[in-house]
């Protein structure tokens, strides 16, 4: 388990995140959701131990990362942030053999290269290995990354009853419709696996769809949690939103989140005809 | 599959070659530069009377042509090919050490003022160890040169650094004019020094500018010795440091790596280095642009091939362009860096159109 605890963030006199606690599980897939600044990144971070947060802690199946060193802690998470730039020309199984080639993990290239192409079928990239990651479209990059991480955790020398974590920060922002369904089932599988995943997303059908648990936040706190039904609700999500929502029921009986401006737009229009 | 599909499957494929092979070419370039660079001079000395050469040296003969080749290639070319071997391998490792730290492949220690700011310190230690400095300086010896070049290339290093930590990532151009700004200051204080100085050793200006290995000596190889050793010691430790900042600072740590150490490390080498091969041969600039660029042409990016190779390369490099140094105007001799310019600065440029000036990449 992978758990923050009542975080706080101050930069001089702003307050990223107050009191923010998350907890994310083995085999969970949780979404972190909120309107544009709640402080979503900010708490990911936070709970990748990128940086210290100004209060509070974040504990690895009991254990205080700052008493875990650097190398030990790559063993049992890993990050796909939000934008990478990498000017260098890498090749894509290059990049994703970073994920195996960590210091501490003793791992041979041979293995290296065995994981990173697993992790590049899973994510569709199998024949793009030989390619430079500056030919590829933002939406490959992302995918290439996406492995990066996915070869990191499955490559790491890491005992069976440690948690593996898996965070992600909007891995589905600059992908088309068919890829944002592949990756997402890409990382709900990793979360099948017994991963503990925890997902930074804006579309909050994609959450609906995809996430054992929810947590909502606004202006750094957490404003709500639990299951997709419980949160996806239209009061709470209308107003910490900011705007009047409508939510459906799909046939499956999985929630849809619109915004009435655009159900009252499609409305009129079908009056109208 | 037809032709043009597989045109079109390997646009944008980079195919490496193995390790071995990429080290075993340039450990054959290294000797035979080194080979030619003992047997050609301006004297016209061959590489046939090294026998005599050595006998003289072992004392079994005073014939007294014997003699002067064992000047000439013992005391002249064999330590000349020694530092040259030295300045090039440092240059090209510290500034491939630059462009990872910096994430930025158009670093290079002599364009963003590193080894202005060395040759400065060691500019500033002539002149002092002839007057106020000289308790502190001279019990340093030989070392105090490097020792002070390390000193001045350190500061600069750690300028850039924290310019750079100010900015998040420093856009290329922004790195490249506040170096060339430090790097300008730094140059015209050491030029007032030396046109107001009358010391014999800071009289060639030249050295100093535009970088020359024409006062090679085995006291100046001895006096570089231990920096040799420290970034043969130091460089293998950053090889995965370096990739993993590569992919951004935060990505670096994600992947367990310690990147204060490895900042800590790489900006110390880089000193070193710089500081080193500047107390022997002045500023001597593009090297390290040209000779990391060429290596991630070949083998790629990865800093496990880049910074060995870069080292091997750059010594070749450099041991090669004062051959032509030596020998194309004979018997004036060019400063060996205006023979880099002419090569690097084309590069340079065209390295400066393919990524558009200012771009953030």
């Amino acid at each position: 388990m992978l758990e923050a605890r009542n975080i706080t963030v101050k930069r001089g006199s702003k307050v990223l995140l107050s009191e923010a606690s998350v907890a994310i599980v083995p085999g969970r897939l949780t979404a972190l959701i909120g309107p544009n600044g709640a402080g979503k990144s900010t708490l990911l971070r936070v709970m990748a131990g990128e940086f210290r947060p100004t209060e509070g802690s974040v504990h690895l199946d009991g254990e205080d990362i700052r008493s875990i060193s650097a190398a030990r802690l790559a063993t049992r998470r890993s990050v796909v942030a939000q934008s990478i730039n990498l000017s260098f020309p890498f090749t894509v199984l290059e990049v994703v053999m970073l994920g195996a080639t960590v210091p501490g993990f003793g791992v041979r290239e041979l293995e290296a290269a065995t994981s990173a192409r697993q992790a590049l079928r899973a994510v569709g990239l199998s024949s793009f290995e030989a390619r430079t990651i500056n030919e590829l479209s933002g939406g490959e990059r992302q995918r290439v990354h996406i492995a990066r991480a996915l070869c990191q955790l499955s490559a790491a020398p890491r005992p069976s009853s440690e948690t593996a974590a898996l965070l992600l920060d909007e891995p589905t922002a600059s992908l088309d419709l068919k890829h944002q369904a592949d990756v997402l089932a890409v990382i709900k599988e990793q979360s099948k696996n017994g991963r503990a995943v925890l997902l930074v997303i804006h579309d909050l059908n994609l959450a609906a769809a995809f996430a054992d648990d929810i947590v909502l936040m606004a202006d750094g706190r957490i404003v709500g949690r639990g299951m997709p039904d419980d949160v996806l609700n239209e009061d709470l999500l209308s107003h910490t939103y900011g705007c009047r929502l409508r939510i459906e029921t799909g046939i499956d009986g999985r929630r849809l989140v619109f915004p009435s401006a655009i159900t009252d737009r499609l409305s009129k229009g079908a009056v109208a005809e | 599959m037809t032709t043009l599909d597989a045109k079109l499957a390997s646009a944008g494929t980079a195919v490496r070659p193995s390790r071995r092979k990429v080290f075993v070419a340039l450990t054959f370039l290294l000797i035979a530069s080194a080979v030619l660079s003992l047997a050609i001079g301006p004297t016209g000395i061959s590489l046939q009377a090294l026998p005599r050469a050595i006998a003289v040296s072992l004392g079994y003969t005073d014939d007294l042509a014997a003699a002067r080749d064992r000047l000439v290639l013992i005391d002249l070319r064999l330590p000349r090919t020694l530092l040259a071997a030295f300045v090039g391998a440092a240059l090209a490792t510290s500034g491939a050490i630059m462009q990872g730290l910096f994430r930025n492949p158009l670093a290079d220690p002599g364009l963003v003022g590193v080894s202005s700011g060395a040759a400065l310190a060691a500019v500033a230690t002539i002149v002092l160890g002839q007057g106020i400095g000289a308790p502190l300086i001279a019990p340093l010896g030989i070392y105090a040169l490097p020792i002070a070049a390390f000193g001045g290339g350190l500061i600069m290093t750690l300028l850039l650094v924290s310019i750079a930590a100010r900015q998040g990532q420093l856009a290329v151009g922004t790195l490249l004019l506040a170096g060339l700004a430090i790097g300008a200051l730094a140059g015209a204080i050491s030029s007032v020094i030396v046109t107001a100085s009358d010391d014999r050793q800071l009289r060639d200006l030249t050295l100093w500018q535009m970088g020359s290995l024409s006062g090679a000596s085995w006291q100046k190889v001895f006096a570089i010795v231990p920096f040799a050793i420290a970034i043969a010691l130091l460089a293998p430790r950053l090889t995965r440091g370096l990739n993993g900042l590569l992919l951004g600072e935060a990505e670096a740590m994600h992947l367990g790596i310690d990147t204060e150490r490895i900042k800590r490390i790489a900006i110390a080498t880089t000193a070193a280095a710089v500081g080193a091969a500047v107390a022997v041969a002045g500023i001597i600039g593009f090297v390290g642009l040209v000779v990391p660029h060429i290596m991630r042409l070949i083998s790629g990016p990865d800093h496990r091939v880049v910074l060995p190779g870069s080292a091997i390369l750059g010594a070749s490099l450099v041991i090669f362009a004062d051959i032509v140094a030596r020998m194309a105007l004979r018997p004036a001799e060019l400063p060996i860096g205006i023979v880099l310019a002419l090569v690097g600065a084309p590069v340079f440029l065209h390295l400066i159109l393919k990524r558009g000036i200012g771009g953030s990449e």
